[in-house]
């Protein structure tokens, strides 16, 4: 079961999650992550914009990276676009596999490459002005975990 | 098409040339601050939706889609 997806409106991950795990009848272990926007000081609201002919398909290749790295029943990619406040959900990977360290291994690449190489720009309004959020060293060190 | 900073600098997330355009070309349709940002090397090309591995290799055809990427947020 392969769902991958790119959502504009609010999302409620429980619903996403249970229908998935009930996809992939006989799993050993399923292994969710949920990011949400987080309540940094000052931060009114974050925006994500996206390339419509490059972020999804490449979604796509990353979720062929993860069948092909890890033994996977199923994934389920879901990134939000658009406008977010604090505490609305931004991201959703779950893994369903037979063995624990499928799933557990497959959500946290997945995570480090939607973080630091997946075609999403972010910029969030402190003070009802907007300002861009730039790349970090530590999203290079994530990356550099899987290039092995 | 220019996405996330860039389309601050060129001030709209879309703008309209006219082609048939180059790497030269391109740069000198664009306003100022935006053709010297979209020289550094973090800062990706496509065409028509595909990555350009080398974008001063840029030909752009009247109607083609050309998208200014710079390196994306992360964190």
């Amino acid at each position: 079961m392969r769902d991958i997806r790119l959502l504009t409106q609010m999302f409620i991950p429980g619903t996403l999650i249970g229908p998935f795990t009930q996809a992939n009848p006989g799993l050993g272990g399923v292994c969710t992550f949920v990011g949400e926007v987080r309540y940094d000081e000052g931060v009114e609201a974050l925006e994500l914009t996206h390339y419509e002919p490059l972020t999804l398909p490449g979604m796509h290749e990353l979720a062929d990276r993860a069948f092909d790295r890890f033994t996977l029943m199923g994934l389920l990619m879901v990134h939000r676009v658009g406008q977010m406040r604090p505490g609305e959900p931004i991201v959703c990977v779950s893994a369903a596999a037979l063995h624990r360290r499928d799933a557990i291994d497959a959500v946290d690449f997945c995570m480090d490459h939607l973080k630091s190489a997946a075609w999403f720009w972010k910029r969030e309004r402190r003070a009802g002005e907007w300002h861009w959020i730039e790349p970090r060293a530590q999203d290079a060190v994530d990356l550099a975990r899987w290039q092995s | 098409m220019l996405l996330g900073k860039l389309a601050d600098l060129g001030g709209a997330p879309a703008l309209s040339l006219a082609g048939p355009l180059d790497w030269a070309g391109l740069k000198a349709a664009l306003p100022a601050a935006l053709a010297e940002a979209v020289d550094d090397p973090r800062n990706r090309v496509a065409l028509n939706g595909a990555l350009l591995a080398d974008k001063h290799a840029l030909q752009a055809s009247s109607g083609d889609e050309i998208a200014l990427l710079p390196p994306v947020s992360g964190g």
